[in-house]
Parts: structure tokens; C-alpha cells; sequence
């Protein structure tokens, strides 16, 4: 039974006590890493968008206004918790825990370190056994991080309706749309991901990407990659897609009525969900905890054991994108909302969907011994087809919406 | 451990269902239905069918109760309902005899089935911790696209149809015609 709920070789045989605590003291690790990697998040968001905007950013608490977010949470924490007249209570007071709680789930898959070279596969050994450094590592696992992003919704949807008033309302409607339409392109892209790697758990997708050239985003060629950073930068309602709160359109959007530390969660969730799809994409693309690694020559950290390097290849790792986040946040404008939804259905969706028809007919292809230039120039023959056909329906519609006299 | 798991779940079903019908508000209707959802996914997870429990999750309650939502707070239907008012005469008579039968049924097709199930289950793996982790997967997989490949084809046919369908329901006509 124990071992149906996490495929993790500390669970094994019976139930003691050492086991139960290394999982108790992982659990504990993992939420308080992620609220710690929240709040520096926080810190170096607002300092690397100052330095972009020639501004000095906080400086005033602690060293390099390191503090300045546990100052603020501080704040909001003593602030009125207000819940307004119209609202309907319930469901107003529990949407901020629907969002903040879906991310620290999604977080407990991401392996977070560990020894991933030659035959050791990820594996540590503490008080006796054996474990994984990450929390749970259930044999659907990527599926896990679709399902847990999906509920996440529900807090955004539901604080904007639940408020009571019209601009909160219209920015949840918003954000459900974007999120539901964009969630079917990161899912296309996982896909390509998990044929690839043949498995569909975390650990199993980090043990693939043994080298620099079987890292996923080499071995799917780059474009899933693509797809899935785009969408998941939707499913973050980060900029360019944050037309979930569009000041100019919708006041402060989905969270206007919030005050106080329900505020704060919604804060904490949106930061947090970026350090854990950060984290997700260096574990599905870029071989997470592995050393950089070409061929059989690894670059390896002198002096530090090979278990913590793996920790420290992952937060290298992670850094690098969490920067192309605050960067895009600092120079990109914000997408119209027809734009979004055009971009993430015509173009994310069907350039998905091919580009997994193509990586699906080579593997079908060396399966069968099939002739690999062949196969290459009939599936992209078949691909060409397919956009001229959806081209041609987009002409054919937009001439009928022309016709009917509508506006896009 | 495994009979805690069954009657935990059970409750948040039968709550979680119980609040769908009771609940006079749309959304706190909608709301349970998601409940009952995360019942039954538990349960499949209790069964070790992790992958059906992981869709249950992303297509009912991420994809379709979230439409839901969508359509009640969209259309502004999020006020309660009054219940005195009866949109088509006698519904609600045929609606508790079409349950009683349902119930019927379902019953009925437990017991006549349950032999088969037990047989039909002695060949399948279950996922074993560090050796076979995706055999779930694998055994769907197999009877979803060789075995059952017919019935998966035309179900998404179904459902194409149905797009196609509804876009033409809900098209404005302008008399010209189409393009």
C-alpha cells in the first residue's frame, strides 16, 4: 500500500522509524527551501529589474536589502484581514490556500539533488538508507505536475469571483481562459519529453539525460523546449502574459480585494510557482541535478562531494532561467488579449502536436529499421499539408468573421 | 491502511456528491463536484492506477468543472436558485425515476460483473517500487491502442463531431451563407 503512494526505495519492506523521519524531515526541508527560495525570489526580482531600469532597488534592510521581503511579509502579516460586504466568505477565505498550497505539491517532485552519475542513478544513502533527494517520486510524476497546475487554477478563478466585484471577476475569467487553453501546449511539450525519456517519473527523466547531448532539449530538438518555457510563462501569469492583473485594464485584477496576509499568499504562490517551473524545466530539459557533461568528460566541482554538486548543478541551473524570467518581466510589453489567445491556439498548439508527430514517426522509424531520410521527408511532408489545411481554415474563417462584420 | 484510505475517500464522494445536489449556489455546487472528483482519484491511486487517477484529475477537475465555472461566472447564473420554480412540468419525477434506475443498473452490473473483474485481474502487473514503475502506463497504453484501438478512434471522431457541431449551433447565421 505504502508503496503505491510514492515509488521511493526508503518505503520499502516495512514500516519503521528511521524511514518515517528521513520523509518527515524531507517534507520539511522541501517547504522550507521553497519558502526561502520565495523570498531571495522576491529580493532578486526587485534588484535585477532595478539594475535593468538604472534604479538602485531595495537596499535598507539587511545586506543588499536581503530582508526587505521578510519585512514586507512582516507588514502584511499585522495588516486588516477585510473581507468585503458582496463577497461570499467561504470560498473568498480559502482561494488564496488553493493557490499557495498546489505549488509547494508540485515542488515535491523536482529532484533536488543527489549523485546522478554512472550507476548510482540519483540514489543516497542517510541513516542506513536508501533514498532520493526529492520528496515523492510517483511513477506518473511530470503527469503529477500537470494535474497539480491545473488545480492551481481554481484559487486565481475562484478569488476573482468570490470578491464580489467586476474588475476581480473579469481578471479570473481572464486568467482561467489563458491558463486552460495554454496548459494543452505544455502538455503537448511534456509529451515529447516522455518519449524521449521512455518514463514518465522525474528521477527516471534527470538518470536519461546522462551528457550534454542526450539532455532533452537536444534530444527533443529544442522546439518543445520552446513551447513549454512560452507556455509555462502563461501559467505563471507572468509578463508578457500577465494580463491577469493589467493594472491599466483591471485595477490590481484578480487579487483587488485582498488585503493582508491572504494577499501575501498570493504573492508567495506566483513567486514560488516560478521557482518551481524554473526548476521543472531544468529537470525535464537540461538534466536537473547532473553535472554539464560531454560525452564521458565531466566538469566537475573540485572539493565537493559529487551528492551536494548535484544540489548546487540545480541551483546554478534554475538561477539562469529564474534571470531570463525578471528579464523578460523588464523588457517585454504586455500581449493584447486576442494576441494571447491567438498565439497560444494557432500557433503553440498545432507547432506542438506536429512537432510530436515527428519525433513519435523517427522513434516508430529506427523501431522498425525503416529508412531514416524517408521517413524524416514523409512526416514533414505530411506536416506541410496539415499547415497548408490550417492556414487555408484560418483564411476561410476570418474572410466568414470579416463578412459577419466582427471586429478580430 | 488500505479499508482508512477506502472509507476516507468514500466520505469526500459521497459528501462531496451530496453537496452537488443540496448546495443551492452554482459555484458551491460546482465546487463539491470537484470534491467528489478528488474521492474518486484517490481511490484510483488506492487501486494503483496512478495514471487514471492523475487524468481524473486534469481532465475532470482541471478541464471541466473549471468550464463550468467558466460558463456560470460568464453568463452571471451565480445568484441561488429558486427551487419553487419548475422550468419543464413533471422533470423532477422523471429525473428520481431515471436515478432509481440508474442505481439499478449500476447494481445490477456489479453483481453480474463482479466475477469478471476478479478474473480479468490476475494477469495484470502492478507497479513495483525501482523495478517496473510505468507498467501502468504500459498495460493502458496496450489495450487502449491495439486491443481497443477501434472504440478510442471513433470516441475522438465523437468528439470532433460534437466541436463541429456545436460551432455551427452557435454561429450566427447572416443569411449569406458559408463562404
Amino acid at each position: 500500500m505504502i508503496s503505491l503512494l510514492a515509488i521511493d526505495p526508503v518505503l520499502k519492506g516495512d514500516l519503521l522509524w528511521t524511514p518515517l523521519l528521513i520523509v518527515v524531515l524531507k517534507v520539511l526541508a522541501v517547504f522550507v527551501t521553497g519558502l526561502v527560495a520565495t523570498m531571495l525570489m522576491v529580493w532578486f526580482e526587485r534588484k535585477v529589474v532595478a539594475g535593468m531600469g538604472n534604479r538602485i532597488g531595495p537596499n535598507k534592510a539587511g545586506p543588499f536589502g536581503l530582508l526587505q521581503t521578510l519585512a514586507d511579509g512582516i507588514k502584511l502579516f499585522f495588516k486588516e484581514d477585510l473581507v468585503p460586504d458582496r463577497a461570499d466568505p467561504f470560498v473568498f477565505k480559502i482561494a488564496p490556500f488553493l493557490a499557495f498550497v498546489p505549488e509547494f505539491l508540485s515542488f515535491s517532485i523536482i529532484p533536488l539533488g543527489g549523485d546522478f552519475r554512472g550507476e548510482n542513478g540519483g540514489l543516497v544513502t542517510w541513516f542506513g538508507h536508501t533514498t532520493r533527494v526529492q520528496l515523492a517520486d510517483p511513477s506518473i510524476g511530470v503527469l503529477f505536475t500537470l494535474a497539480i497546475s491545473a488545480i492551481a487554477v481554481y484559487g486565481i478563478m475562484l478569488a476573482g469571483w468570490s470578491s464580489g466585484s467586476k474588475y476581480p471577476l473579469l481578471g479570473s475569467v481572464r486568467a482561467s481562459a489563458q491558463m486552460v487553453s495554454y496548459e494543452a501546449a505544455l502538455g503537448l511539450s511534456l509529451a515529447a519529453v516522455i518519449l524521449v525519456s521512455k518514463t514518465m517519473s522525474t528521477s527516471g527523466i534527470v538518470i536519461a539525460q546522462s551528457s550534454l547531448g542526450n539532455w532533452n532539449v537536444v534530444a527533443t530538438g529544442v522546439v518543445p523546449f520552446i513551447i513549454f518555457f512560452i507556455a509555462a510563462t502563461a501559467e505563471l501569469n507572468r509578463p508578457p502574459f500577465d494580463l491577469v492583473e493589467a493594472e491599466q485594464e483591471l485595477v490590481g485584477g484578480f487579487n483587488t480585494e485582498y488585503s493582508s496576509i491572504r494577499f501575501s499568499l498570493f504573492y508567495l504562490a506566483e513567486f514560488m510557482n516560478t521557482v518551481t517551473m524554473s526548476a521543472l524545466m531544468v529537470t525535464l530539459f537540461f538534466g536537473g541535478p547532473q553535472p554539464i557533461a560531454f560525452g564521458s568528460t565531466v566538469l566537475d566541482i573540485p572539493l565537493i562531494p559529487n551528492a551536494i554538486e548535484g544540489t548546487l548543478w540545480l541551483f546554478l541551473k534554475t538561477l539562469v532561467f529564474l534571470y531570463i524570467y525578471v528579464w523578460l518581466r523588464a523588457t517585454l510589453p504586455r500581449f493584447r488579449y486576442d494576441q494571447l489567445m491567438d498565439f497560444g491556439w494557432k500557433i503553440l498548439i498545432p507547432s506542438s502536436l506536429g512537432w510530436f508527430m515527428l519525433l513519435a514517426a523517427q522513434r516508430l522509424g529506427r523501431n522498425e529499421g525503416w529508412n531514416t531520410i524517408v521517413v524524416t521527408g514523409a512526416s514533414v511532408l505530411v506536416l506541410i499539408v496539415c499547415y497548408a489545411l490550417l492556414q487555408r481554415s484560418f483564411t476561410v474563417s476570418s474572410k466568414q468573421r470579416e463578412a459577419e462584420g466582427s471586429m478580430f | 491502511m488500505e479499508l482508512f484510505v477506502f472509507v476516507c475517500a468514500s466520505v469526500m464522494v459521497l459528501v462531496g456528491a451530496l453537496g452537488v445536489i443540496f448546495r443551492k449556489h452554482p459555484v458551491h455546487a460546482a465546487l463539491s463536484l470537484v470534491l467528489t472528483l478528488f474521492g474518486i482519484a484517490v481511490l484510483f491511486v488506492s487501486q494503483s492506477a496512478e495514471f487514471l487517477a492523475a487524468v481524473q484529475v486534469i481532465v475532470y477537475a482541471g478541464a471541466i468543472v473549471i468550464l463550468f465555472l467558466f460558463v456560470i461566472m460568464l453568463l452571471g447564473v451565480d445568484r441561488a436558485e429558486d427551487l419553487k420554480i419548475e422550468p419543464l412540468t413533471g422533470q423532477r419525477w422523471i429525473a428520481g425515476v431515471v436515478g432509481i434506475g440508474m442505481v439499478g443498473l449500476l447494481t445490477a452490473a456489479v453483481v453480474s460483473g463482479s466475477d469478471a473483474l476478479r478474473l480479468r485481474g490476475a494477469g495484470i502487473a502492478s507497479p513495483v517500487a525501482g523495478e517496473n514503475a510505468d507498467a501502468n502506463i504500459q498495460q493502458l497504453a496496450n489495450s487502449i491502442f491495439s486491443d481497443y484501438v477501434f472504440a478510442f478512434e471513433i470516441t475522438s471522431v465523437l468528439l470532433v463531431v460534437a466541436v463541429v457541431g456545436t460551432v455551427l449551433l452557435a454561429r450566427r447565421r447572416t443569411g449569406k451563407g458559408i463562404a
